[in-house]
């Protein structure tokens, strides 16, 4: 097993769901009761110093039978070592709410911005959670896998030029 | 002294909608709406290969408030919908509106929930030009294709917001 899995595995072996290693990669599931220790614990521990987030994004596994329906992907590089982990927190659906992680890499504002654009999950401690690529009176989130393709009525609610006006 | 010198004090006799018109339709100063691939091939038919200004509408004004055509070229999702529509108000009568390739004009393959499906649900628009994206030669064409039309204008009946 891969260095990050063991060290998580010492301290927080309670939280660990799953690890693997799909394409030569550690990843690890986790439950998200803990994920900020987690997150601070992966960049501060000297032995890991994933010092930089690339992404943060989130899965829909709706009707795949996991522990739960959504999942929160934290994608870590080390500079200093040049390794890469990914981090799953499963969250709920009836409570899409995750701790945030821009106080641990203020880089992660945008991405959870985004996660919460197209998914709906809450980010608990983020300065500043706005929708950041659909408009503001966006009702829905649409990549979750319920949504339609064409929407809810969105486009078609949008105000219309008519012959009227012309 | 000149060729003025040649000829006599005259008179012409025309209708005022054709001399209008004719001075109307020589000189379209496009505002380009780009914001996809058709944009590109808007500014291949721009450049000198296919050189637009050959039909008087090369001067391309990125202030709305100097231009008189809106060229729509490129996918519009309902949050660029209202920039588009302000940036129409703000250019001055009289103005027309050549909607660009299939996104422009009907959504094209982006039947999705965040994308207007055409342009012309919001703004009146003069030209359609279909492909994806369409080539530099069908761009002039519209442009020839809309002064024809400006050609048979009524003057009186031109402002959009009268």
């Amino acid at each position: 097993m891969a260095l990050e899995t063991d060290r998580l595995r010492e301290r927080f072996a309670d939280e660990l769901l799953e690890a693997g290693e799909p394409c030569g990669q550690p990843v690890v599931a986790v439950k998200r009761g803990r994920i900020a220790e987690i997150l601070r614990f992966l960049k501060e521990d000297p032995a890991l110093a994933f010092d930089s987030l690339t992404d943060v994004t989130a899965v829909d596994y709706m009707n795949r039978d996991l522990w739960e329906r959504f999942a929160v992907v934290y994608n870590l590089y080390s500079f200093s070592r040049n390794a890469r982990f990914r981090v799953k927190a499963f969250v709920p659906e009836a409570d899409p709410s995750i701790a945030s992680a821009a106080s641990i890499w203020a880089g992660a504002t945008w991405a959870e911005r985004e996660a919460y654009d197209m998914y709906g999950i809450r980010f608990e401690g983020h300065p500043d959670l706005r929708r950041i690529l659909m408009p503001d009176d966006y009702p829905g989130h649409p990549l979750r896998k319920d949504y339609p393709l064409k929407g809810r009525g969105e486009r078609a609610n949008f105000r219309r030029y008519t012959a009227q006006e012309d | 002294m000149g060729l003025e010198s040649s000829f006599e004090n005259n008179v012409i006799t025309t209708l005022l909608d054709k001399v209008v018109n004719w001075a109307r339709k020589g000189s379209l100063w496009p505002m380009p709406f780009g914001t996809a691939c058709c944009a590109i091939e808007m500014m291949a038919a721009l450049g000198p290969r296919w050189d637009m200004s050959r039909f008087g509408s090369e001067v391309i004004r990125f202030s709305p408030r100097q231009s008189d055509l809106m060229i729509v070229s490129g996918r519009i999702s309902i949050k660029m919908m209202p920039v588009l529509l302000k940036i129409w108000e703000q250019m001055p009568e009289p103005k027309w509106c050549i909607s660009m390739g299939a996104c422009a004009s009907c959504g094209g393959i982006f039947d999705t929930y965040t994308l207007v499906q055409g342009v012309d649900q919001f703004i009146p628009v003069d030209v359609y030009i279909p492909g994806c994206p369409p080539r530099p030669e069908n761009v002039i064409d519209a442009v020839l294709k809309l002064q024809e039309k400006i050609g048979r204008e009524r003057v009186r009946e031109k402002v959009h917001g009268a």
